[in-house]
């Protein structure tokens, strides 16, 4: 594979030619935020966090999908980009029902922990307070949808490690929603099979274990990445 | 260490119901192969023959097109053109597109709403009318504009749409 070399935050690094400008800025110890990015997981590019400045002009573009090229001049941490991720963020956060204080993931949540290091301490939007379920069908998991953010790692976790595409997107724009099979009851799935990967993928606290009150959750996400290197690499990290 | 025999083939039953319709969808699926990827194509031959996709068909769907459930019902609610619920006898149609919607759509909407108690994506429960919205028509020099049961009205009002739809909603006071 041919090599590349590219510009990060002025830093000169070199990349193979087939990583993504997350992958190539990770491995040199520069930080990209992102919420729907899992390593292992198919690319989505779909929360927007990873936007960096490359190319002529500074056009924005998502890292984590995003390939390398020779002689790019790529920036990650701009005062546009940083005004960009804080936005992005409050409109997450106005977009469901995200109350820390109440919720199983206080202190495990990736989308709170993103907010912190944006520093988005507070909202300049409007709450939109929509009405949505939680379904506690199933007899290990419940899925709260006023805390989904649509980042579907629960749906390509459970495609692509566990195979059994239990979840899928149903509906479009401000009514889209995870959903598992028919959008049935989760505890009536046919495909499911009760294996968590999706659990342990979700970054907030939709997807959660039953039995957990609020901040007393940890999602095992460690598992999560030891299931991938072992199913990718044939690497067991125990 | 002795091998498996290789999976037979699953092979989908057909509907026990014994619904002619089941049949025609068999044959409209074998002529894309039961490709999973002519799923948009398989679920507008189902909405052609059925009306509207219920569950049991999108399971059917799902089961010959081997693809799992959760996309199908993914796909079919994505589009606005799949129905999941029986449409009424009579549907109306009101664009929001840019030009309607600067015309006024929303005002139909809501002289829909006081008329005949709906709102967009729901119907009367005498299943008389559906009303529905697109995201323009492509009728924009004659905004705003409405499709009654597949007939575009133009520079439409309120007045005149309850003109129109009279006998349509029972209640209504056009």
């Amino acid at each position: 594979m041919t090599a590349v070399t590219l510009t990060i935050d002025g830093k000169l690094v070199t990349a193979r030619a087939d990583e993504t400008i997350l992958q190539a800025a990770r491995a040199n110890g520069i930080p990209i935020p992102t919420l729907c990015h899992v390593d292992g997981l198919s690319a989505h590019g779909g929360c927007r966090l990873c936007l960096v400045e490359a190319g002529p002009g500074g056009r924005l573009q998502p890292a984590c999908v995003i390939k390398v090229a020779e002689g790019q001049d790529v920036r990650t941490d701009t005062a546009k980009l940083r005004e960009y991720r804080k936005l992005i963020l409050e409109l997450l956060f106005a977009e469901g029902n995200h109350v820390c204080a109440v919720c199983v993931a206080n202190g495990n949540c990736e989308l709170q922990d993103a907010a912190a290091a944006a520093g988005m301490d507070h909202l300049t939007l409007d709450y939109t307070h929509p009405r949505r379920e939680v379904d506690l069908s199933h007899d290990r998991f419940g899925v709260d949808h006023n805390r989904c953010i649509l980042c579907t790692r629960c749906v390509r976790a459970c495609d692509e490690l566990e195979g059994a595409h239990t979840w899928d997107m149903s509906g479009r724009g401000a009514n889209s929603k995870v959903i598992t099979d028919l959008n049935q009851p989760w505890g009536e799935s046919a495909t499911c099979t009760s294996c968590g990967k999706c659990f342990m993928a979700c970054p907030t606290g939709a997807i959660f274990r039953k039995g957990a009150t609020v901040a007393e959750m940890d999602h095992g996400r460690a598992k999560l990445d030891f299931l991938i290197t072992a199913r990718g690499r044939k690497q067991w990290n125990v | 260490m002795p091998t498996a025999p290789p999976a037979a083939e699953a092979r989908p039953v057909p509907h026990p119901s014994g619904d002619k319709r089941f049949k025609l969808l068999e044959v409209a699926m074998k002529k894309h192969q039961f490709r999973p990827d002519a799923l948009i194509e398989v679920l507008h031959a189902a909405q052609q023959l059925f009306g509207y996709l219920e569950l049991d068909l999108l399971l059917f769907v799902a089961r010959h097109l081997k693809l799992p459930p959760s996309r199908v019902y993914g796909v079919a609610t994505f589009y606005h053109f799949f129905a999941l619920k029986p449409r009424g006898r009579h549907t109306c149609v009101v664009c929001t597109g840019t030009a309607c919607y600067v015309k006024g759509a929303d005002g139909l909407l809501a002289a829909l709403r006081r008329e005949a108690g709906v709102g967009p994506g729901e119907t009367t429960p005498d299943d008389n009318l559906s009303v529905l919205t697109a995201r323009c028509i492509g009728a924009c020099g004659i905004a705003p504009a409405v499709v009654l049961d597949g007939t575009v009205k133009g520079h439409v009002t309120a007045d005149a749409l309850a003109a129109e739809m009279k006998g349509w909603v029972p209640g209504g006071t056009g």
